[in-house]
């Protein structure tokens, strides 16, 4: 049974149809891309998994349970966890504490038992702590726990954004353009990393602009054009479907031709 | 270990003004310290809400009007015509209401202060969280218009309504006697256990809020300060979160307003007005925002120089000249680094690096 599946969704703003009628499902287990070209509707589709905006029709089932309609938290806290594409970190926080806001779900520590300090509440912060510091090793920025995020290099602010999301030990990794802005050598490392993320359990959904990195890592391809899906197969099957070829493909050896 | 020392720092400071008052002979010094130490509770409390979880409320005043006006009308209105009415014959048979002589020696029974303060902290929850369910969905200044209106509709009621005594407010509200032998009143002979009733409430509420910004929670507040989309997607019920906060906040500034009203036997609609909601905010601002210990040092220093009537006739002109002048030159509050960075920079004739 499919992890996450999505039926005939549609999101419209005011005029415009951002999606359109797109259905597929997400088997457990995979990394699955979903590509197109700028304006196709890839982020808005991120935002209606994972909540931020409600679907003017259609549905969206997690492990069988509909969850469209649902707000972000609540999306969360049934495990689905996001990163976004221009990069959301809380400001003022330094990047193990905002690591830690990842951990919120997986901890119970209320305002009368915060306001007492109790010894259970300590032990727990020090679990979160822990555990938190132990994904920034993984991620190889333990060395930038204390700086604050949003003061570091864009590579790293990723990784932190990452760490955040893994916190909260997500069955479902939402990853918006995890490469974007960064280099050739960046851009493999990340690669490796989502490969070992999944190696682990977690099924990952990114949406990616970079070719080389969505067809080295991922197991199934959905291609959006206009709002609509046109394709979905495995990459090798991508790389040769003449519309696919045609409306994005294309487009760039068009790009390429000009520049 | 990190709220401790500064904690007990200013235990030991509290010990040390009240010794200094002592031995320079001022100890009427000490009125005006704990009325200042009771507006304290409120302004902490707002400085959760507004530098902690971002939302901004010009209603406080409000809060501390229901805390202050329910205490002082439930202690003051002389039930003893009814005084064979069920409901009142029950109440005495629970103890719950107390009888005393006023000035003239006429005889008064009314509502003990326990029970009339338990009355006023459940109606400032009730209110605020109906208040807060609709408001905090807004931001920014929306969210700064409806708490002003907020405030603006309990400066009226209190005004308007005659068991609230209108322009006059309420007088001759008794003592509040928390423990034996232990009452908060403005009685001259136990000034210094009453400093040190509002000092240690103030000591108790600092630790209680450290604590709460140094845990989950407090780390919950400033990821919706900071991203409140990010935080919400983390997991975290940030409405929930904002309610909460806001509730804790009208709690204290009702708790404020109860302490203060039996402490000074009577409260006036002078304290539910617009302008001394103004005042809690500008305080915050000029205490950092972020910043517990700011606004508890700027709070006092700067309640303490009002009360004491250091302001004149411009006692509010003042506060507004504080509000515009922070929002201008140091929107981060006073007492911060970066400001004090700048000022050294400007010193020292070096450019400002962080511009």
């Amino acid at each position: 049974m499919a992890l996450l599946e999505i039926n005939q969704l549609n999101r419209r703003f005011g005029g415009l149809q951002a999606i359109s009628e797109v259905s597929f499902a997400v088997e457990p287990g995979i990394i699955k891309a979903v590509i197109g070209p700028n304006g196709a509707g890839k982020t808005t589709l991120f935002n209606l998994i994972a909540g931020s905006l409600p679907p003017s029709s259609g549905t969206i089932r997690f492990r069988n349970e509909v969850i469209s309609g649902l707000q972000p938290f609540q999306i969360a806290r049934r495990g689905i966890s996001r990163t976004y594409q221009n990069i959301k970190l809380y400001p003022g926080m330094t990047a193990l504490e905002n690591v830690m806001i990842g951990r919120h779900i997986q901890s119970r520590t209320g305002f009368i038992a915060g306001m007492l300090h109790l010894p259970w509440t300590r032990r727990e912060e020090a679990q979160v702590r822990e555990h938190c510091l132990g994904l920034l090793e993984m991620l190889e920025i333990a060395d930038l726990a204390e700086v604050e995020a949003t003061s570091l290099a864009f590579g790293q602010q990723r990784a932190v954004e990452l760490a955040r999301a893994l916190a909260m030990e997500p069955q479902l990794l939402l990853l918006d353009e995890p490469a974007a802005g960064l280099n050739i050598y960046e851009t493999a490392e990340v690669g490796r990393l989502i490969s070992k993320i999944n190696s682990q359990g977690i099924t990952v959904l990114l949406v990616e602009h970079d070719m080389s990195l969505v067809m080295d890592i991922s197991h199934e391809i959905v291609v959006l054009s206009f709002g609509r899906k046109i394709a979905e197969d495995l990459p090798l099957q991508i790389q040769q479907n003449p519309e696919v070829i045609k409306i994005y493909l294309g487009e760039e050896e068009k790009e390429d031709a000009q520049g | 270990m990190r709220t401790c020392l500064p904690i007990l720092l200013l235990l030991a400071t509290v010990v040390l003004v009240q010794q200094l008052t002592q031995w320079t002979g001022t100890p009427f010094y000490l009125t005006q310290l704990t009325m200042a130490g009771y507006y304290s509770l409120l302004i902490i409390g707002l400085c959760l809400v507004m530098g902690y979880a971002g939302q901004i409320s010009l209603g406080h005043a409000g809060f501390f009007a229901i805390g202050g006006y329910l205490s002082a009308m439930l202690t003051t209105r002389n039930l003893l015509a009814y005084q064979d009415h069920q409901l009142v014959a029950l109440a005495d048979r629970l103890g719950l209401l107390m009888g005393r002589h006023d000035f003239f020696g006429n005889e008064i029974l009314a509502l003990h202060p326990w029970p009339a303060a338990l009355v006023a902290i459940t109606t400032a929850i009730v209110v605020s969280f109906l208040i807060g369910v609709p408001v905090l969905k807004l931001k920014g200044h929306y969210l700064a218009m409806a708490t002003l209106g907020f405030g603006i509709i309990i400066y009226r009621l209190v005004l308007g309504t005659p068991i609230f005594g209108e322009a006059d407010g309420i007088s001759e509200v008794p003592g509040f006697p928390l423990l034996a032998g232990l009452s908060v009143s403005g009685d001259f002979g136990s000034r210094v256990s009453n400093y040190y009733i509002a000092w240690g409430m103030v000591i108790i509420a600092m630790l209680l809020l450290l604590n709460l910004i140094n845990s989950r929670v407090g780390r919950a507040l400033r990821a919706i300060h900071g991203a409140e989309d990010a935080a919400n997607a983390m997991g975290v019920d940030t409405a929930r979160y904002k309610l909460r906060t806001f509730i804790l906040s009208a709690v204290m500034a009702a708790l404020a307003g109860v302490f203060l009203t039996h402490y000074s036997a009577g409260i006036g609609p002078s304290e539910a007005g617009v302008m001394q909601s103004v005042r809690y905010v500008a305080i915050v601002a000029v205490g950092g925002m972020a910043n517990l210990w700011g606004a508890l040092i700027m709070g006092v220093v700067l309640n303490f120089m009002s009360l004491r009537g250091m302001f004149g006739s411009y006692d509010d002109a003042v506060f507004g000249a504080i509000l515009i002048a922070m929002m201008l030159f140091a929107p981060q509050g006073l007492l911060r680094l970066a400001l004090l960075a700048r000022i050294k920079n400007l010193l020292t004739g070096k450019k400002d690096g962080a511009a």
